[in-house]
């Protein structure tokens, strides 16, 4: 594996206060974040409200530019390149935004929208582009007929999808999603994550999914880095970091997704009080005055991120020392009618799996006449 | 299939198109509909003043001075024997031209410089808005009257006057509207596909600020109007014997007592026109009002 998006100590500071004599009021939103997203995979991004993950989302794609710092995709500075070979690049980089309502021109048709990035990048006749907005209208679940309609004509499920086929269009290599399911209702949460998922594998992209809590993300990740005030605090495998976080922010995001069972949890380490004002930072490690386990050192000395095995990385000052509570797969306390009954269902969902398999590799021939899906 | 039916996939209730949803708003805008019906009446008269069997604007009578309203002359006759009726159908095609003319100049420079003040901001916007609000300190018709003594006595001269003194309304509204739109997610989702600046003004930008405009134009042609009508009335606009409303009143306003009609028909003009322009843009306005949508 090799890393397809990578960046170097990468900052960006915002001005909210410039006065006539004195210094600047800057607020750090990101300080100086180096990650390697490899190819292939989906890396997630996590933190709180304000910890900067949305800003890093706009400058891994250059939507903003950076104060400092350096993003590397495929030999190529992206924080340097001229603006015209910025805009040749964004073929291959694509974003999907957090707001369904707001991220569509209201003016344009969808198939327009849809098919904007290929002429903007002068892919295909239009023929052939009029041919594939059709092909992704349905590949994301809506009909080629809907390429005539506007957008407020659609619920904001509908609408992300269409988001999604949008960054599609001009065969991206890189899709980075800015809570891409945060907006929409739970239900709808599911389907698009499950189809973010499909259209991974089939076009071989790879994901960077921003969010703000552990539970989205949870089955989709193959690496989650977790963001407190602008900087990684720890960065690892998705199965690891769920099984056992190392650093204590971690583990109090976990502590927040519910679990849907009675006293699968011993204790709940909650957070107490709000992050940090961004502007000054606490000194020390910047998680210390909400960390329950903070001691002496941690109030003066930074902890740096420091590997921890297994690819991980990690920075506390007690990383090795703590043992941290994850989110182990819980099975819930059930009446024995009540297990027979899921038994009963697993049992049915494997056949399913198994029959959807061998549709798919040709053992079978679907019927054609065909339902509707 | 084996898959379950994907909810999303159809949707059940497609709602009705904008366009159509601002026509029924303003359709059951009373108000509104006069304005648009009183603006579509002069709007006939002026285009079909060329037809209608009335004698010409400018032939005399000596026979027939300052005579009342009767059959023959159904607005009566002005002080060297004109058909009044006549001069006032004559007199519409000035003022809406002069009202739509002077608005599509302050339009078509008003816009583009605010348009590039809000997106490029800096020095461009700071420039801009600089001399915008030196001219905005000048009132409208003031700046008018002095722009159209600078460029001459003409109907052209004062149209350019004060399509020129309308600039910086359309200056200002343009720069507000184009930086609330460049907050909007959509205008970030074109620079991320890789539009250039051009595309991204003229199909991001332009079209979603068309309706303020659209309403602030249609109000301005009323203000233009008016403007017209005053500089006529000085003088500064429409020469005689071309008819206009403004320099009807002007000669009228010697002659109240003894032919009032002079001046009841062309003022009454002004009124309802200017009514007409400003009920049609309040109506716009609600009709487009996206708070609704």
């Amino acid at each position: 594996m090799t890393a397809i998006l990578s960046t170097r100590d990468l900052r960006k500071d915002f001005v909210t206060a410039r006065p006539l004599f004195g210094a600047a009021t800057v607020v750090r939103a990101v300080a100086g974040v180096s990650i390697d997203i490899e190819h292939g995979e989906t890396f997630a991004i996590v933190g709180e409200s304000g910890c900067g993950k949305s800003t890093l989302a706009r400058l891994l794609l250059r939507l903003i530019d950076p104060s400092a710092g350096e993003v590397w995709y495929k030999g190529e500075d992206l924080a340097r390149v001229p603006p015209a070979r910025l805009r040749a690049l964004r073929r291959d980089l694509q974003f999907i935004f957090q707001d369904p309502f707001s991220s569509l021109n209201p003016q344009m048709t969808v198939g327009a929208l849809i098919e904007e990035p290929m002429r903007a990048h002068g892919i295909g006749t239009p023929r052939e582009r009029r041919a594939r907005v059709a092909d992704l209208l349905t590949r994301v679940g809506l009909r080629p007929e809907h390429g005539d309609r506007y957008p407020h004509e659609f619920s904001g499920g509908q609408r992300q999808r269409i988001g999604i086929a949008r960054a599609l269009a001009s065969g991206p290599s890189v899709l980075i999603g800015d809570e891409p399911v945060s907006a929409l209702d739970v239900s709808i949460q599911a389907q698009v994550v499950n189809l973010l998922e499909d259209l991974k594998e089939e076009f071989g992209l790879t994901l960077v999914i921003i969010a703000h809590d552990l539970a989205v993300i949870r089955h989709m990740a193959d690496r989650v880095a977790v963001m407190y005030l602008g900087e990684v605090v720890e960065c690892a495998p998705a199965a690891d970091l769920y099984a056992q976080p190392l650093h204590p922010y971690t583990e109090a995001l976990m502590a927040a997704i519910p679990v849907a069972s009675f006293g699968a949890r011993p204790a709940r380490t909650t957070l107490e009080g709000d992050p940090p004002n961004p502007i000054a930072p606490p000194p020390g490690c910047k998680f210390h005055p909400r960390c329950p386990y903070a001691t002496d050192i941690c109030r003066t000395e930074r902890p740096v991120l420091t590997p921890a095995g297994a690819g991980r990385i990690i920075a506390c000052h007690h990383a090795a020392a703590l043992s941290l509570q994850g989110l182990a797969d819980v099975t819930p306390a059930r009446t024995p009618w009540a297990s027979a009954r899921f038994d009963l269902y697993a049992r049915a969902m494997a056949d399913r799996t198994l029959s959807n398999n061998r549709l798919k590799s040709g053992d079978i021939t679907p019927p054609t006449d065909g339902g509707s899906t | 299939m084996s898959t379950i039916p994907d909810p999303v996939a159809a949707p059940s209730e497609v709602l009705p198109r904008r366009q159509s949803r601002v026509w029924r708003k303003f359709r059951k805008n009373k108000a509104a509909l006069l304005g648009g019906i009183l603006v579509a009446f002069f709007v006939i008269v002026a285009l079909l003043a060329p037809i209608v069997p009335i004698p010409g604007p400018t032939e005399t009578d000596w026979g027939a001075v300052r005579k009342a309203p009767s059959v023959a002359h159904p607005f009566g006759t002005d002080e060297i024997g004109r058909d009044v009726l006549s001069r006032m159908i004559w007199g519409a095609r000035a003022s809406l031209l002069a009202g739509v003319v002077s608005v599509g100049i302050a339009v078509c420079i008003g816009v583009p410089l605010g348009v590039l003040s809000g997106y490029l901001r800096g020095w461009t916007d700071a420039s801009v808005s600089r001399v915008t609000e030196a001219l905005l300190a000048a009132p409208f018709l003031i700046l008018a009257i002095a722009l159209a003594a600078f460029l001459g006595p003409s109907l052209t001269n004062a149209m350019i006057a004060i399509g020129l003194s309308a600039v910086p309304i359309f200056i200002r509204l343009a720069r507000g509207q184009t930086m609330a739109v460049m907050t909007e997610d959509y205008v970030e989702s074109a620079r991320a596909i890789g539009l250039t600046h051009i595309a991204l003004i003229t199909r991001y930008i332009l079209p979603n600020i068309v309706p303020p405009i659209l309403v602030q134009g249609t109000l301005t042609i009323a203000t233009a109007i008016i403007a017209e009508a005053s500089l006529s009335f000085l003088g500064l606009g429409q020469q005689p014997p071309a008819p206009s409303w403004g320099s009807m009143l002007n000669v009228a306003k010697n002659f109240l007592e003894q032919a009032p009609w002079m001046a009841l028909y062309p003022g009454a003009a002004i009124f309802l026109v200017v009514l007409g322009f400003n009920l049609l843009g309040d109506g716009l306005r609600d009709a487009l009002d996206p708070r609704d949508h």
